[in-house]
């Protein structure tokens, strides 16, 4: 039988995947042919999706991108063959966008069936858990430092440092009178909020704009994840993990949950792992449309029940997190990158990538571009690299004016930029903010300005409000920049927004307000000629 | 002002169904929304009751989220992606576009019923910009004609 696949991830769906795969099975059968449909993950060239492929002989072949009144044309051509069409790609491990990548964390992704536990553990699933089942807590721990891991959600703290902490942190057992852990019980409390236990927390409310490496993880691989988690459990002596999801990815909810059940079933998951006595139990929580929530203090009040305030540090959630309890809170790639580590040890990850950034970072390339989306690679690669050799300019073939690299909190650079490595130290040297690895590229009608104004928007949309240089410097910020670009005492003006982005900067509790001057202040610096000022050029 | 009639049932079900897990609050509002589409104002007391909870404390938290809605939607929800990824793909002229062909604004619902219109911050579908989500499907690569084309179709299924 031939095994044909369609992607299920929700960006496929949003281009019309489902209605493929309808007309394939359809199609198939109005001929009499036998197919094994396989709604994998994407392979990540979204420029190509909804992307077919056929398990040939030969391996597979990639066709797309593919739309339902195509596939009767598919059939004709003998697709199912791997022939020719205009629509053929060839190989799809050929295709040199996907060749060229360095897949660690993504090995699987688009290659599976992101729910079945059979080709998860066929594709070397699981091969991680089985070593830290036979090791010391202290030794799955050091496995994780000397992979040089650093946290993927943005802010880069070494994974294995924030676990160490974990592990040498005892459960408490909360004090009488209403401890934090029982304030949302219902009354009387419940038995399980007085057992003292630690947490794993995954952080997967991803909420950068041009960021969707996280979404992909949990529709195309949801089982790295799971096992990432488990092996969490086991270093830090965790025992119970909570998935924060956001509530705009219904899809990955659903995998998620498919292949949680799956992991039940077959004992990876429960209260006698792989018959090793050991107990880890996970469940998904959805999160409710805050962006303030993918920050971790903020994220754990949310899990809690409460409204997503950022809370003060120390102490740590690393020592006081979830419920008043130790919890390892890490991103969802964090935590996916672990099984590899687990498998092929420390130092397999660490010969990848440059300097102080090991491994490989999957980097999502979004915006105004002719080939968006997910490449992984080795950290090193530069910026302009990215821009060209993979995403090949912009989408309608006008020039790059600017990119915005790590969400709405990063900066805009400009393509004097563009030689930058992808690294965490070359872009903080820059005043820029690598983060999540997001990439969003502008063309040349892009009116930074207006961008400004917008990431000042964005901060007093969604702050939390706990702390006054955001709540209120946000809504100072856009009226600024709106007399700026109104020309109103311009030059007094444009030396208010920046004494303003010093006191965000400097002043604000967590990243949301600090770093919302990164693309206000890019912007101005880089250009302009935006803000009614001389451009770069003209100074020099 | 008449009070909206909501299922008072369901309420009472979701919240006797999740009032044990920890940190039961999000998950009973979501229990709420997704079975009668909204969080009624009135059903605070019994939330708050259920959880050992003050009603500003339910208030305060209803109110923080984005997701969170105390009015009942229209048949369906857009959700329209406002974030930087789908402004480089010219997400402002198709905001536009769907502003006057609908004829309603951000947090509003077509006269009819069959639409509510709210912005959304980044739907992780930022490499086939610009995005929206008609209740749970996204839609990818967006242009005024594609929305015209899918909104055409889901009123003929309504009708």
């Amino acid at each position: 039988m031939i095994t044909v696949y369609v992607p299920r991830d929700s960006s496929a769906l949003g281009l019309g995947a489902e209605r493929v795969a309808n007309a394939i099975q359809m199609e198939a059968a109005k001929r009499g042919i036998a197919i094994n449909l396989v709604r994998n993950g994407s392979r990540g060239l979204y420029w190509l999706e909804p992307l077919v492929e056929v398990a040939t002989p030969a391996g597979r072949i990639a066709y797309g991108p593919v739309q339902a009144g195509e596939v009767a044309g598919l059939f004709d051509a003998g697709f199912l063959e791997g022939k020719p069409h205009t629509l053929c790609q060839g190989p799809t491990e050929e295709m040199p966008y996907l060749k060229n990548q360095e897949r660690l964390t993504f090995a699987r992704v688009g290659i599976t069936d992101p729910v079945s536990l059979d080709d998860y553990l066929a594709h070397d699933g699981y091969r991680g858990l089985r070593n830290a089942l036979a090791m010391e807590p202290a030794a799955i721990v050091e496995e994780v430092t000397a992979s040089g891991l650093r946290g993927r959600g943005g802010a880069a703290f070494p994974t294995g440092i924030k676990w160490r902490t974990v592990l040498n942190t005892p459960a408490k057992h909360q004090s009488a009178g209403q401890p934090i852990g029982t304030r949302n019980a219902p009354e009387g409390g419940s038995a399980k909020d007085a057992l003292p236990e630690k947490y794993i927390v995954c952080n997967a409310d991803e909420g950068d704009s041009g960021t969707f490496s996280d979404r992909m993880i949990m529709e195309g691989d949801p089982f790295v994840l799971i096992e990432g988690m488990t092996i969490a459990g086991l270093a830090v002596g965790a025992t119970q993990g909570y998935i924060y999801l956001r509530v705009e990815y219904p899809h990955a909810e659903v995998a998620l949950n498919q292949a949680i059940e799956a992991a039940l079933k077959a004992g990876y998951l429960g209260n006698d792992i792989l018959g090793s006595g050991k107990r880890f139990h996970l469940e998904v929580r959805l999160g409710a449309g805050a962006y303030v929530c993918g920050e971790e203090t903020a994220l754990l009040e949310s899990l809690e029940g409460k409204r997503g305030m950022v809370r003060f540090k120390p102490p740590l959630p690393a020592i006081e997190g979830l419920f008043g309890q130790p919890t390892v809170i890490n991103n969802v790639i964090s935590l996916a990158s672990v099984p590899i580590i687990l498998d092929k040890g420390g130092k397999y990850y660490a010969d990848y990538g440059m300097g102080r950034s090991r491994g490989t970072l999957p980097l999502q390339l979004a915006g105004n571009v002719k080939r968006p989306g997910l490449i992984e690679k080795a950290f090193g690669m530069t910026l302009r690299e990215l821009l060209y050799d993979y995403g090949g300019g912009s989408a309608n073939g006008r020039p790059i004016r600017a990119v915005q690299v790590g969400g709405p909190l990063g900066s805009y650079m400009p393509e004097s930029q563009f030689d930058t490595p992808l690294d965490y130290e070359a872009f903080s040297a820059i005043w820029a903010v690598l983060g999540h690895g997001g990439v969003v590229v502008f063309d040349d009608t892009v009116d930074l300005a207006r961008m400004a104004r917008y990431a000042m928007e964005f901060c007093a949309i969604e702050s939390c409000g706990k702390c006054t240089p955001c709540r209120i410097g946000s809504t100072r910020g856009v009226e600024v920049i709106d007399r700026i670009i109104g020309d109103q005492d311009r030059a007094k003006n444009l030396a208010l927004l920046r004494d303003l982005g010093d006191t965000m900067l400097n002043g604000s509790l967590c990243a949301l307000g600090g770093m919302t001057p990164y693309p206000v202040l890019s912007a101005l610096n880089h250009f302009p000629e935006d803000f009614g000022e001389k451009s770069v050029a003209q100074v020099a | 002002m008449t009070q909206t009639e909501w299922d008072r049932d369901a309420v009472t079900e979701v919240i006797e169904q999740k009032k044990s897990m920890p940190g039961a609050l999000l998950p009973i509002l979501h229990g709420i929304q997704d079975r009668i589409g909204f969080i009624p104002e009135d059903a605070v007391p019994q939330i708050a009751k259920a959880l050992n909870l003050s009603r500003a404390e339910v208030h305060g938290v209803i109110s923080f989220y984005h997701y969170f809605r105390t009015t009942p939607p229209g048949r369906r929800t857009i959700h329209l992606c406002r974030a930087e990824s789908c402004q480089a793909m010219n997400s402002e002229a198709l905001e536009a576009h769907i502003k006057a062909r609908l004829g309603i604004g951000y947090h509003e619902t077509t006269a009819d019923g069959a639409f509510s219109l709210e912005p959304v911050y980044c739907l992780g579908n930022c490499a086939c910009s610009p995005s929206m989500m008609i209740d749970h499907e996204v839609h990818g690569r967006v242009t005024p004609q594609s929305f015209d084309a899918i909104i055409n179709e889901l009123k003929e299924i309504a009708a």
